[in-house]
């Protein structure tokens, strides 16, 4: 039988404030344990939450950039539960009355385009972090366990997607749209390896046409967008196995834990270990009241979004949509192609085809993202140049280009330190034409006698005697005059 | 007279006058605590070294012709549920019997910046939960007027620290009552000033939305003047209102003229002691014959108060009391087998009875299938008591009733009967359901216990019920003092 599948994510964002959300201790990620912390943060006796204006803007922003609608009252609950990472035993969240609710972000999924819905976006503080010693590195059998609290307070947004996933694919693109937007707004680092952008899958699957819902599963520790994909991509299969082999008791509704080195998901914790959260309204907490003017204000305030910056690259740059929407799938790839397109003045198609190619090529063999290798628009912009000037031809370039990626060497020094520059003499070249000319005769006859395919040949021959740095353009002038003389 | 006999404007008068010092008064406060404290068991903490310190630095400040706030070298006791940075603070409970805090509660500081001389923290009912002071992890104490009866409580130790004359004044919370019914057991006064005036940063919570911090002194004009510095806009604390102060002691007159005073019939019915509502009728006689206009009113969704109390009281306190675990500070259960069984024998060791009842009973409240039942229905129930008193305030300035239904009762009394044991607030209750404030003063005796007159104003109408009190207190001339001794 054919299923589809139903996905619906589950994004946390942390928020990069200056200070906690609920009292002034500082955010910055990596310093030493339980440094970044006050009596409020460490829930020590006493103690109270005042709310951090500056996150509540950055969730109203965010919502407002996926057109959410923002709710003008709002308010925080407790989220009751114990564990030693929580120094409240609960966490200030949000229940019923969220921020923002009822957004979208639309994708473009080369062949055909979806509208992924958001149910709400709400605001809660970050847990601390726990380190097992001893045991399996779970808490369950370690000898003891360790807490670093900077973590704790830190402002966290919950953005909550309806199940309108239909493919890892689409939560690939809808997880990766949605990071291009709070990078673009500036409210969060968005990090998946330093765990400020952590996605949770909810999935089942149903067969193809039917409108109700199958078991759903949720899986967890999905590090990367690639994790993501892999890890739904198993779990639709798991389930369809269970189903085709008569066997639905295998997908129970239950918490999966993505193991990327196993390439498979394990259970986590079953539905009989749910919590009851014994959600209310945090009383230390007065409720947001926002008026109309505020949130027109902040709607004023945002910046260029992905969606929009790709109509434009669109008519801007004369891109293709495919090629428009791949480069502003973040922020990064996006600054990175106006700025060279900038510095090269060229063709910006060209500056796209190396972006999207060659470049693309060597992030992802690197795993690294475009802002964080040694290229720099400068780099790419010259390369062209280069070219256009004739220095180097295009399958040098392709050469050069590993180098540079590595040592962010400009290309011009690679150019001169390996000898790789164009022959664009016309006497060598032609020197090298009457070589290629007297080895190849029977050839030459061939092409005389109407057969084209010999010119390529020849040209092909003269390439290699220049060892690849031979002038394309010229060789082929001169070529074909000599044998047309 | 003794020092420690005397007031706080008493005092500050001696104190400028350069009759005394403040260690002269210090010292004469210790030597009654010495005196006196087997009996009466007032603190879990006696900080004699920090009083010392405090009370040279008033002298010196004095001395250098410094100007001086009317509480500097002012002997002070905290009920020990507030935070004192190097002192010990255990909430009365064993599971923070060694919990020593890093920082000191606004309320406090704010005392300490004007100079007061901190005696010690005071006993009181586990995590302010209960009425009696018996509650207590650790003792219970004795109320100064008879020895074999309960001070009150929560605040119990605060109570009957300034009945005894074992401090000048005290700090104590009041959630349900728990200022005010031991301020009556113990024939002194107690306000609970409205919700949000005094900061809570610091104030160990019992439950966020009634907990207020609030002064126990032995006269009206004590109160205003440690009101005037407990009020102060905290931006550490999200409920703290921000008002533009009045002085509470500059608009202090003995005059009731044309005051409106009601009376609501709900809290003067079946439940009160005949010989209670005796002397408070007595009293309110007292108002009238100077002045006020007393009519009867009602309040009629004020028979459901008791019982949305104790949906939403212990509703907060189980989430707030879940940090006690074992994790970071205080008690945790030695060599626990895995996580688990560290928070489920920490908490069992550590907790009190009655503690461990308001858990179970407000996390059964917030379990999800029976909130909207009970949380639900008490928070609806609360508006309507809001709505009672706004109505009420229409027509009267202020609202008096008995502050406890019964006199002080005997120590192990009501220990066996919960229920009973939470009737002693029902007239007090509804006050921080409302959030208004509330002030209890001494207005008479039943076989030698004091009785308290409870004033109630509408929020933020603290100079109101001042004044009614101050009035009461010089036209009713009340100078009965405790004993400390048995009673039979």
């Amino acid at each position: 039988m054919e299923y589809e599948s139903v996905i619906g994510l589950e994004i946390h964002a942390e928020l990069n404030t200056e200070s906690k959300m609920f009292c002034g201790c500082g955010t910055h990620f990596g310093e030493a344990p339980n440094t970044q912390t006050c009596p409020v943060c460490l829930g020590l006796p006493g103690s109270l939450p005042v709310a951090n204006a500056k996150a509540i803007e950055y969730v109203i922003k965010s919502g407002l950039a996926v057109g959410c609608g923002i709710n003008l009252y709002s308010i925080f609950h407790r989220k009751n539960y114990f564990y030693p990472d929580m120094p409240k035993d609960y966490q200030i969240s949000q229940y019923d009355q969220p921020l923002c609710i009822n957004g979208f972000i639309d994708l473009d999924m080369n062949d055909y385009q979806t509208r992924i819905g958001i149910t709400r976006i709400h605001l809660e503080e970050d847990t601390g972090k726990l380190i097992h010693i001893g045991g399996a590195g779970r808490i369950a059998g370690a000898k003891y366990s360790l807490v670093d609290f900077n973590r704790a307070g830190v402002p966290l947004m919950e953005i909550v997607s309806e199940p309108d996933i239909r493919t890892p694919e689409e939560a690939k693109a809808y997880a990766q749209k949605l990071r291009a937007v709070l990078i673009t707004l500036g409210v969060s680092d968005c990090s998946m390896e330093k765990g400020s952008m952590r996605v949770d899958a909810n999935i089942s699957i149903r067969p193809k046409g039917s409108t109700g819902l199958g078991v759903k599963t949720e899986l967890k520790n999905l590090n990367s967008f690639r994790s993501l994909q892999r890890a739904l991509a198993y779990e639709i299969e798991r389930q369809a196995k269970a189903l085709n082999e008569g066997k639905p008791e295998e997908i129970v509704q239950e918490t999966r834990h993505w193991d990327e080195a196993k390439g498979a998901t394990s259970t986590l914790r079953t539905k009989e270990y749910a919590h009851d959260y014994r959600y209310f309204p945090d009383p230390d907490l007065v409720p947001m009241e926002f008026d109309i003017a505020y949130i027109d204000f902040l709607r004023s305030q945002l910046p260029e979004l992905p969606n929009e910056r790709k109509q434009r690259f669109i008519k801007e740059y004369g891109l293709p949509v495919h090629e428009a929407n791949l480069l502003t799938e973040s922020k990064a790839m996006g600054d990175f192609f106006e700025e060279t397109a900038k510095l090269y003045k060229g063709d910006p198609k060209a500056v796209a085809n190396w972006m999207l190619g060659d470049m693309s090529y060597y992030l992802n063999t690197e795993g690294l993202e475009i802002d964080e290798t040694a290229v720099t628009p400068k780099h790419l912009a010259e390369l062209l140049k280069l070219i256009d000037k004739g220095v180097i031809s295009g399958k040098i370039a392709k050469e050069i280009f590993p180098e540079m990626f590595e040592t962010g060497k400009l290309p011009q020094v690679i150019v001169e330190e390996k000898g790789m520059t164009q022959i664009s003499d016309e006497a060598e070249i032609s020197k090298i034409i009457d070589m290629v000319l007297e080895e190849n005769t029977s050839t030459v006859e061939e092409y005389r006698a109407g057969k084209d395919k010999a010119f390529g040949f020849l040209i092909g021959q003269a390439m290699r005697l220049t060892r690849g740095r031979g002038n394309p353009q010229l060789i082929n002038r001169l070529l074909r005059e000599k044998l047309q003389a | 007279m003794e020092l420690y006999q005397m007031t706080i404007h008493e005092l500050h008068e001696k104190l400028l006058n350069k009759e005394v010092s403040a260690k002269e008064i210090t010292d004469s406060v210790f030597s009654r605590i010495e005196e006196v404290e087997d009996k009466v068991k007032s603190y879990l903490t006696i900080t004699k070294d920090v009083a010392l310190e405090q009370a040279k630095l008033a002298d010196e400040k004095i001395a250098a012709g410094g100007k001086v706030g009317p509480l500097a070298g002012i002997p002070t006791a905290i009920k020990d549920v507030m935070c004192t940075r190097g002192v010990r603070t255990t909430c009365g409970s064993k599971i923070l019997d060694n919990f020593i805090p890093v920082y000191t509660s606004t309320a406090v500081q704010n005392l300490f910046d004007e100079g007061i001389v901190m005696t010690g923290k005071t006993n009181m009912d586990e995590f302010a939960m209960g009425s009696s002071t018996e509650n207590s992890g650790f003792f219970p104490t004795r109320n100064p007027w008879d020895l074999e009866r309960v001070p009150g409580g929560s605040s119990g130790g605060s109570a009957a620290a300034v009945a005894a004359d074992e401090a000048v004044f005290s700090l104590g919370s009041d959630t349900g009552g728990s200022i005010r019914q031991p301020a009556a057991l113990c024939g002194i006064v107690g306000m609970k000033p409205t919700y949000g005036l005094v900061s809570r940063y610091g104030l160990v919570a019992f439950a966020s939305s009634l907990d207020q911090i609030g002064p126990f002194t032995k006269d009206v004009t004590d109160c205003a003047i440690v009101l005037n510095h407990l009020v102060r806009h905290d931006p550490m604390d999200s409920t703290s209102v921000k008002i533009d102060r009045p002085d509470y002691k500059e608009i202090l007159i003995n005059d009731l003229k044309g005051v409106r005073v009601g009376v609501p019939k709900e809290l003067m019915a079946e439940g009160i002691d005949p010989k209670v509502k005796k002397v408070v009728e007595d009293a309110i006689k007292v108002l009238a014959d100077n002045g006020a206009i007393v009519a009867e009113t009602s309040l009629p969704n004020l028979e459901y108060g008791l019982s949305a109390y104790y949906i939403i009281a212990p509703a907060e306190a189980s989430s707030n009391l879940a940090r006690f675990d074992g994790v970071r500070y205080g008690y945790r259960a030695p060599d626990p087998d895995d996580l688990m069984d560290m928070y489920m024998r920490t908490r069992t060791e550590g907790f009190g009875d009655e503690v461990k009842r308001r858990i179970m009973l407000g996390t059964y409240a917030l379990s999800a299938g029976y909130y909207e039942a009970y949380y639900g229905k008490a928070q609806k129930v609360r508006t309507l008591i809001v709505r009672d008193f706004n109505k009420a305030f229409e027509d009267f300035d202020v609202l008096v009733s008995p502050t406890s239904p019964t006199v002080a009762f005997k120590i192990g009394e009501k220990v066996a009967n919960p229920l009973q044991m939470y009737l002693s607030d029902i007239c007090t209750i509804p006050v921080n359901l409302a959030g208004l404030p509330g002030i209890s003063v001494p207005c008479g005796t039943v076989d030698g216990l004091p009785v308290g007159l409870q004033i109630i104003g509408k929020a933020l109408g603290e100079e109101t019920i001042l004044r009614v009190a101050y009035s009461f207190e010089q036209n009713f001339n009340w100078s009965e003092k405790p004993k400390l001794e048995t009673r039979d």
